[in-house]
Parts: C-alpha cells; structure tokens; sequence
C-alpha cells in the first residue's frame, strides 16, 4: 500500500454510483414486492367475500347449507375467549414482568426464567395446543371448553406480554423510581404510583398486540379439539328469576364448548363447494377487521403518549 | 407509626411472593410442555421401536398396514421452510437495508409498520389466500402443479416470515454506531459499499439471530400448510405435489376424534416432541447469537 498514491479514476466512481443506484431500486423493489403481496391478499378476499357479508350473515349460526350460515357463534366465542386471555394472561404477565425489571436480582434463577421466556416465546403454537391438550383438557379434565382455550391462549401469550412490558418498564428512567424513593415511598408503592404509569402505554400497545395475535390462532384450539360445528351460544353469566336475590350469576359458560372465527374459516376452507369458500372469505373480512383494528389502536396508543424522557 | 410500617413490610413481602410466582409460571410452562410431551413419547416408544421411528420411510399411522416413520413429514416440513426461507431471506434483508441506510427516516415509519401487518395477518388467512390464490396463480406458469403442493404455502409462508426478518434486521443495523458509516462515506465509499462491507458485517450476528428464528418459525408454522399443502406424508423434495409436515399432521389427528391412550394420539406427541426438539434447536442459537451482538455493541 505505501507508496501507492489513492487514485481518484472517475471510471471507478461512476460504476460504483451506478451499482450503488440498481442495489438501491433492487431494495426499494422487494419492499414494495413485500407490500404489494399484503394488498393482493386483501384484494383478494375482500372480492371474494364482500358480496357475502350482510347483517344475516353476522347474526346466524352456521349450518350445512351455506347460503343459510352465518357466524354469529364464532363472533361471540372470539369474544368471550379474548376476554378471558386477556383476564388471565394480563395480570400475571404485567406482573410478572415487574418482578423481572423492579424487584429480582441478578442471580441465576433470573437468568433461566429470562432465558426461558425468550425460548417459551418461539415455541410454536401448535406446541402449546398440546400442552393444553395433556394438562387442561385431560390432566384437569376441564374438557373442550371456553376455560381450556383460554387458558391455553392465556399461556401461548404470556412471553409476548412479558417481554414487551418489560422493554416498557425498562423505558422508564430511573430518576423516577429515586425521585419516589427519595419521598419514602416503598418499592411497592413506587412501583404502583410512578413506574407503572410512566409504562402504561407502551405496556398497553405489548399487549393489544398479544391479544390480537392470540384472536387469529387456530392450531392450538384445534389441537385442544374445540368443535366446529356450535350452532349454540355459551350460558348467560347472568340469570334473572323469581327467587332471592333475583339475579344470579354462573359460570357455567366457563364450562361450554365453543368455536371461533378461525376455526370456522379453517372448517368452511377444508369443505370442496364453492358457496363454503365464500362464506370463508366474508368470515375472514370480520377477521381480519378485529385484528387490524387492535393493530391500529396499539399504533395509535404508541405514538399518541409517546414521550421522550428528559 | 411504628404500627403502618409493619404493614408496609408485610405488604411488601406478599407482593414480592406474589410477582415472584408470576415469573416462576413461565419455568412451569416449559416443564409442562416437557412433561407432557416426555410422558406420551415414552408411551409412544414403547409400542413402537426407536429404530423404525428414525429409518422407516413410511408414516401411515391412521391406516390398517401401520408405518411410524418420522422421515415423510420431516422431509415435508424440510421442504417447505426451505421455500419459505428462500423467499423470506433476501427480500427480507433487502427490505432491511433499504429501511436501514437508504429510506428517509418519515419512509421509515411508515413502511416498517406496513410489513409488520404481514406478520399480524392471522396464518389462517395466509392458508386460504395459498389455496384460493397462489396455486391457481401458480398453476398457470407450471401446469404439472397440484392442487396441493409444498411450493405455494412455501411462499405464502416465506412472505408471512419476511417481516421477522426485516424488522429485527433492520434493528440489528441501527445498533451498528454511526461513526462506522461515517469512517466509510468519508474514505469515499458509496452507501452500498457502506452497507455490504461496513453495516452487514457488523451486525452479522443480529441478522443471523432474525435469519434463525425465521427458520423456527417456518418449522413451527401449521395453518398454511394444513390448509394448502395436503395430507399425504411423503418422502419427496419435489415442489409440485401433496405433502404433510409435522405440524399438518398433528392438525389431522386433532381433527377426528382420537380418544386418549390410542397409538394414533400418541403419535402427534412423538411428532410434536420431534418438532419441539428442532425448534428449541433452533430458539437457543437465534437467542445465543443475539446476545453475543448485543455484547458487541451495547
């Protein structure tokens, strides 16, 4: 090398700069090939289906003739299984989370539970529909019922939550917890009154979209062997009659079968008329409006209290 | 006063106890998993010999003439995430790049955020966009092509995977420290050299560690291929006809009623504890390599 000035050839800039501009387009082209595959998909079905929708179709229960179905039972079990995951899988992962980033100390038992999380998040899905399987359907003998899907949902998510609570809380800065501990607050206290709603909204946006993931799986309540085929709707959790004290709740419903959107789509995509298909691809536009529309509420969570620390 | 802070520590105390066993619950879930997988493999083994289960070249479970061969649907679910992987990988890493060195910061933010829909897109839908869409579409550049086929869940799977892949890459590349690009734009450097032979490198295991999980994530995906690739579990690198990977095949069995203790049952714990070993495989060295990158430059 010494002794060899640096050559400036300008042959040798411009080929650079040329190959510089065709790598560029290359990579601007795969991105916009990525996207424009997501708008065939909705292209797609949107033509499909849109024609099928109607408030009928909303509101019946499926059936073996297909212009006469509908999805008013799996619209309800997407409900109520979401809001048992979410009942079950926010608590303990947002808590869990907190002892993970406020109160464990660095020894090995927090590192295996660290790395074990990190693992428990890649294991597919299909995995935990065989854990709910052994333990919740047969173990616990809690049958195919709304409990064993959500709990299985609830476990399946549980990494999700917690790693992304814990980037939330790690977000916040640590003059907060010593500006509250310089108060004599307690790390309880501390926790619940500073820390936790300087983190809420990124904790919020972790979880809406672990929810939201958890709306649009199949394998793992396949698996635990939910039934397709519910033209019923679960028990009411609130009866009203004649005797004391007049409104009685139950948990029956804890205990019903159940099926949901997906799993409807997946039963109507498996059958060979066409008339099935179609109801499968108006099922799918319900689908797909619930998770985009959780999808965009988390965006929208994420830049509305975005807030840089000082 | 002496009285509430007495309070105050028992209060701690329990809340500790509490999050503590929040935390713990994850350890269960993997010795559940473990346990029940462990428990019906052994059963599983007892009945059929290790030796068939690795060399046989048959997996007919559910027929009279019964083979426990695990190659037919390995060699599915090999076959598959390669088509996946070779979609997802270059696009991905493309994306990646164009995100990381050459978009301007606004292009950015709203463009990683559209192909992160692709991965919220639930995989049931992937399945019938495969089925309904890709292979008809497929079908008329290779006529030979089935209706159920490794090729069009393979790439809808590799579009579904791409995401995985650009965002954590593109994350890995805005780790690097910007004085490396500065030291290579100053030498005269274009931003493709920048980004070839000063960003990549650098973030090298970054992108290993997305490449990897992308891989586990292929292996681990159900729906796509249990909606378009068929149910015929066949020892076969051909693209163009009805296969089973593993995850399929535990999706068959899960479909028909099959009561507890039968060998049909447990067989999807034999193949769901293969698929477990390969993933876990897989998670530890995704997670390895993203840790080593982290030490590198955080």
């Amino acid at each position: 090398m010494r002794g060899k000035a640096l050559q400036l050839n300008p042959n040798v800039i411009k080929r650079n700069e040329r190959v510089d501009l065709i790598f560029k387009w290359v990579a601007i082209l795969s991105t916009i090939l990525a996207i424009s595959v997501l708008a065939a998909l909705l292209i797609d079905v949107l033509s499909d289906g849109a024609g099928r929708l109607s408030w009928k179709f909303l509101t019946s229960f499926p059936s073996r003739r297909p212009a006469r179905a509908g999805i008013l039972s799996a619209i309800v079990g997407t409900f109520v299984i979401m809001g048992l995951t979410a009942a079950v899988s926010i608590p303990v992962g947002v808590a869990a989370a907190i002892y993970l980033e406020e109160y464990a100390r660095k020894n090995w038992f927090t590192r295996l539970v660290e790395l074990n999380i990190a693992n428990l998040a890649s294991v597919p899905s299909i995995i935990y529909g065989l854990l709910g399987l052994g333990v919740f359907v047969r173990a616990m003998d809690l049958e195919r019922s709304i409990l064993s899907g959500a709990l299985t949902l609830a476990l399946l998510i549980l990494p999700i939550i917690i790693i992304s609570s814990r980037e939330a809380l790690k977000a916040v800065p640590f003059s907060i917890r010593e500006a509250s501990y310089s108060l004599g607050a307690t790390r309880w206290q501390t926790t619940k009154n500073a820390v936790l709603p300087a983190a809420m909204p990124g904790i919020m946006t972790g979880t809406i979209l672990a929810l939201s993931r958890a709306i649009g799986e199949t394998a793992p309540l396949i698996t635990i062997g939910a039934l397709t085929y519910i033209a019923f709707l679960p028990t009411s959790p609130i009866s009203v009659d004649g005797t004391f004290p007049f409104i009685h709740l139950s948990f029956e419903w804890l205990k019903d079968p159940f099926t949901v959107l997906p799993i409807q789509i997946f039963n109507w995509v498996s059958r060979p008329q066409k008339a099935f298909l179609v109801n499968a691809a108006a099922a799918i536009i319900v689908l797909l409006a619930i998770t985009l529309l959780l999808n965009a509420a988390a965006v929208y969570i994420r830049y509305r209290f975005r807030r840089t620390w000082k | 006063m002496r009285h509430e802070a007495g309070k105050e520590r028992l209060r701690e105390k329990g809340v500790n106890l509490f999050l503590f066993s929040c935390a713990s619950l994850s350890i269960l879930t993997t010795l559940g998993i473990v346990g029940v997988l462990l428990f019906e493999t052994v059963e599983f083994f007892r009945e059929v010999p290790f030796i068939q289960f690795f060399t046989d070249t048959q997996w007919t479970p559910l027929f009279v003439d019964k083979h426990f061969g695990i190659l037919p649907l390995l060699a599915g679910t090999f076959l598959v995430s390669s088509i996946a992987i070779v979609v997802a990988l270059p696009l991905g890493l493309l994306a990646a790049i164009y995100l990381s060195e050459y978009a301007s910061p606004r292009t950015r933010e709203v463009v990683k955020p559209l192909l992160e829909i692709l991965a919220g897109v639930p995989t049931v839908v992937y399945g019938y966009f495969a089925l309904l869409f890709v292979t008809p579409l497929l079908k008329k550049i290779i006529p030979s092509l089935s209706g159920f086929n490794a090729l069009s869940p393979g790439i809808v799977m590799g579009i579904m995977i791409l995401p995985l892949v650009s965002s954590l890459s593109e994350d890995a590349m805005a780790a690097v420290p910007n004085e490396l690009r500065e030291a290579s734009y100053g030498m005269g450097a274009t931003r493709f050299q920048t980004a070839t032979k000063v960003v990549l490198p650098s973030a090298a295991s970054g992108i290993a560690s997305s490449f990897i999980l992308a891989v586990s994530r292929a292996i681990g995906e159900t729906m796509i291929v249990a909606i378009a690739s068929g149910q015929q579990p066949r020892l076969t690198l051909n693209p163009l006809v009805p296969i089973e990977t593993i995850t399929a095949y535990i999706v068959q069995v899960s479909l028909g009623d099959t009561p507890a203790g039968t060998i049909e049952y447990k067989t999807i714990y034999a193949a769901g504890m293969t698929l477990f070993v390969l993933t876990f495989l897989f998670n530890g060295l995704s997670i390895w390599l993203s840790r080593k990158f982290r030490e590198e430059y955080q």
